[in-house]
């Protein structure tokens, strides 16, 4: 019964946050390369209302809760800043400035009806295999 | 001033970030996730490649409610579109989705984190390394557009 209703959160949080980047144009790869080259700056508005109303969720919830509702753990984000994550994000950079797609909106854009982002979620999991096979290649000493 | 900059006004954009939020907070409030929606593409890869990358527990143990979390994604999306609410056409070469994707998923998966984990759970969770890694990919992506559009390849 639990995992069923964990599921069922699990897909209607994906389902939420799809149908908000519908809402918002941020699945039309022309809506973020308008504010790329800052000629319409909403994906600032974007961001900003989605992690305002987060930044107090992942503060107070884990202040007044010990466990998420179902029961678990409230999670930490693993990382660590460093020289391969910072070239990671130049390249991630680098491919969003040129197609104006993200890991998000190409799914949800693909629900929306827009065929040609399956060329882009082609490429984005061929670009983490190849991620995959490199940072898990054998480590010369 | 407003309306050069938001020519498109500032409703739609207020309204569909606090419905992306919503899914975010959904999610951590009901099972404790995280919902960075990048790492979703290497874990999809432990069902195929036996290589010991992918094998990671990390990924092994997170595949099916990241499987669920991208199917929810694209439901979004077509929900939307099947109730019928306004939807512009696009319309980008093909060659840009396909080098673009290449780079956006090495470079996600190698920066640890996309517009959703670092852009939205990091910068929620007040990390600083998340804050900058938002920075680096904003602003390579802001000279990456410019550059192209000063060069005549856009969009």
């Amino acid at each position: 019964m639990k995992q069923r209703l964990n599921q069922i959160a699990t897909l209607a949080s994906g389902a939420l946050f799809g149908f908000g980047l519908a809402w918002s144009t941020m699945i039309r790869p022309e809506s973020v390369l308008a504010f790329l080259n800052f000629q319409d700056l909403g994906l600032l508005l974007v961001l900003g209302s989605a992690v305002g109303l987060n930044l107090l969720v992942f503060q107070l919830a884990p202040r007044l809760r010990k466990r998420a509702l179902l029961g678990d753990a409230f999670q930490q984000r693993p990382f660590a800043l460093n020289r391969q994550t910072l070239s990671g994000g130049v390249l991630f950079g680098l491919g969003w400035g040129l197609c104006g797609v993200c890991p998000g909106p190409a799914l949800a854009g693909l629900g929306a009806g827009n065929g040609d982002l399956l060329i882009a979620l082609a490429g984005i999991f061929a670009g983490a295999w190849l991620q995959g096979l490199w940072a898990g290649r054998p480590k010369q000493t | 001033m407003i309306s050069h900059y938001f020519p498109n006004g500032l409703e739609r954009y207020l309204i569909g970030g606090l419905l992306i939020g919503s899914g975010v907070a959904l999610l951590f409030l009901s099972t404790g996730r995280q919902g960075g929606v990048s790492t979703f593409f290497s874990a999809a890869w432990s069902w195929f490649s036996q290589h010991p990358f992918f094998q990671q527990a990390s990924l092994r143990d997170s595949r099916h409610w990241r499987l669920l979390y991208a199917l929810g994604l694209v439901l979004g999306g077509a929900v939307y579109a099947g109730l019928g609410l306004p939807l512009a056409a696009s319309q980008l070469p093909t060659w840009k989705f396909a080098v673009g994707g290449l780079l956006i998923g090495f470079g996600a998966r190698q920066g640890g984190g996309c517009t959703s984990g670092h852009g939205i759970c990091g910068m929620a969770s007040l990390s600083a390394g998340s804050l900058l890694m938002v920075c680096t990919f904003l602003g390579t992506a802001i000279v990456t557009a410019q550059t192209l559009s000063y060069l005549g390849i856009a969009p």
